[in-house]
């Protein structure tokens, strides 16, 4: 079995009295495309802020490429590799689409303040190429005629995908999408299925998805974990998961 | 501008002129002159504001305790040393003496900038107002620094020249951090701190920083302000400082340099125009505050840059 790039261990948090994910054991493979789907109020976005470092959790162990994640702040995650995207999307409003794509290349560079400052031939052409690989980052997926656009100004379905090009300007070895299709029409669905599984074997990345729409999830997604209530009531291929009686039970109630 | 060679030419220009201008003032009526360099401070301090409340969208009301801490440093470093030094090297010393109250300034600003940074909105402009107070109320005790009569006879050492070349410098500064793929930074934070985070920005850091670089030249406009009257005293960095100087980042539209520096200039000479109407000075002063305001919210200066290359370092 290949290495796993993300392992969570009974994982568990509390807040209070409430338990909002229990003992959540999961494992990512490191160019899988996984599942994460329940009912409202499962803990699903709980889970991303688990594992992206928002949340600690109370209990319970999450690696990540093989190293516990305690303690780490999401920044610092997201240098070592872990990139997210948000259910109610938040780009840089004020920023244009090719600044909001620039500063998550940031990271990975070692010009800092004192050569923004003094702008020596190094720092103009570390920012050319900043720009080189942004505008090739933003043209595979066509957004390049919007680069000077404010983000805020954008289309609903661009924004989505702008936050997502903005991730992946990251380098992420895992890329986490939450509730990508949420607002979209059948055939930005649609596209949105095809774009996901592109990004997976372009930059040959693991990706887990959180999605109420079972289409997408159901005709992308290798493996899929079921939440309810933070806890895990099932797992499996996304055959297995329809047949699941607890699932159904989950999802419609029973008799 | 289009290259970063350009940003670094226009600072030279901006320098060249304030030594030009420099050179002329002995013609200039002192009235007039000293109004200019009112001028040049209140840019510096507006536009290191912009680089904190603007950009990096951290509310800050304690410009004016910054700017007291460069002043009094500036101060007696120039009191104290002035008499050892021969006349030629006074403007060495005067160099240093604006250096260190930047300095100290930025040290006071890492100091209350750490702890109050986790703070937001309202909560961080009441941290930074109380900041601005103790400043001002040790400075009131202190009788190092002639207590609350003020410090008397500092050299007269600020001239336009310095002033302007200083407010180039900030300028530039503060225009090349914000116009990188570092400092964009302020802007992400500024927009969505949680975003900002998971794109591997580090948001404490950022504020930090801007928290740090605006005080430092808070201080150093401090130092000139001390060089330019002579005197000091506590009640000039009083709680209604801090908000001249946000009025002028607002007025001039959050996070736009050019608007901040267009602005600091009108607030500086507004009073002046009032000065006929005497008693009723402030409050036509005022009433014209709120009147630009509720015409233009979003800062008198705000254009649309839309359609330029975003991209131009």
């Amino acid at each position: 079995m290949s290495a796993d790039i993300l392992e969570l261990n009974q994982a568990t948090i509390r807040f209070g009295g409430l338990t909002a994910v229990s003992e959540l054991s999961l494992r990512i493979g490191s160019n899988e495309l996984i599942g994460l789907i329940g009912p409202n109020g499962a803990g699903k976005t709980t889970a991303f802020n688990l594992i992206t470092g928002v949340y600690q959790p109370t209990d319970g162990e999450i690696k990540f490429a093989g190293k516990p994640t305690a303690g780490t702040k999401p920044h610092d995650l997201t240098k070592v590799g872990i990139a997210r995207t948000f259910q109610n999307i938040r780009l840089f409003g004020s920023l244009s689409v090719f600044d909001n794509v620039r500063v998550a290349t940031q990271l990975h560079r070692s010009q800092g303040i004192l050569d923004a400052l003094w702008r020596g031939k190094g720092f103009r052409s570390a920012e050319k190429e900043v720009e080189r690989q942004v505008l090739e980052l933003l043209d595979i997926f066509d957004l390049g005629k919007l680069r000077d656009e404010e983000a805020k100004s954008l289309p609903y379905g661009d924004q989505r995908r702008l936050e997502i090009v903005r991730a992946l300007a990251t380098k992420p070895k895992l890329l986490l999408l939450d509730e990508p299709a949420a607002g979209m029409n059948p055939t930005e669905k649609e596209e949105l299925m095809h774009l996901i599984k592109f990004i997976r074997d372009k930059f040959n990345i693991a990706i887990m998805l959180v999605e109420h729409d079972m289409k997408v999830v159901m005709g992308i997604c290798q493996r899929i974990y079921v939440l309810e209530y933070g806890i895990k009531i099932a797992e499996g291929t996304p055959d297995d998961i329809q047949s699941n009686p607890k699932v159904i039970a989950a999802y419609l109630g029973t008799e | 501008m289009k290259s970063a060679d350009g940003a670094k030419r226009w600072l030279l220009v901006g320098i060249a002129l304030a030594v030009v201008a420099s050179y002329f003032t002995p013609q200039f009526n002192r009235y007039y002159l000293g109004i200019a360099i009112d001028c040049g401070i209140n840019i510096i301090l507006a536009v290191s504001l912009n680089l904190i409340n603007g950009h990096t969208g951290q509310f800050s009301l304690g410009h004016a305790g910054f700017m007291a801490v460069g002043g009094y440093t500036a101060a007696k470093f120039s009191l104290v040393f002035e008499a050892m030094v021969p006349d030629s090297l006074k403007p060495l010393l005067f160099v240093a003496a604006l250096t260190l109250g930047g300095l100290i300034a930025a040290l006071a600003g890492l100091g209350v900038g750490v702890p109050s940074l986790r703070l937001k909105g309202d909560y961080l402009a009441i941290v930074t107002l109380g900041f601005g107070e103790i400043i001002r109320v040790v400075v009131q005790n202190m009788e190092s620094v002639g207590a609350a009569s003020g410090l008397k006879n500092i050299p007269k050492w600020t001239t336009l020249g310095w002033t302007f070349a200083l407010a180039a410098i900030t300028i530039y500064a503060v225009a090349s951090l914000v116009n990188s793929t570092y400092g964009r930074g302020f802007i992400a934070v500024s927009d969505d701190e949680v975003a900002a985070s998971s794109m591997g920005i580090n948001p404490v850091r950022y504020k930090v920083t801007a928290f740090v670089t605006g005080a430092f030249f808070a201080g150093i406009a401090g130092g000139l302000y001390a060089h330019h009257k002579q005197f000091l005293s506590p009640t000039g960095f009083d709680f209604l400082k801090s908000i001249d100087i946000v009025v002028m980042v607002i007025l001039g539209g959050m996070g736009r340099t050019a608007g901040v520096v267009i602005a600091a200039i009108i607030l500086t000479l507004l009073p002046e125009f009032l000065r006929q109407f005497a008693d009723y000075r402030m409050i036509i002063y005022s009433l014209l505050i709120i009147g630009l305001m509720m015409a233009r919210p979003q800062g008198l200066f705000t254009l649309s840059f839309k359609k330029k290359g975003a991209a131009s370092v």
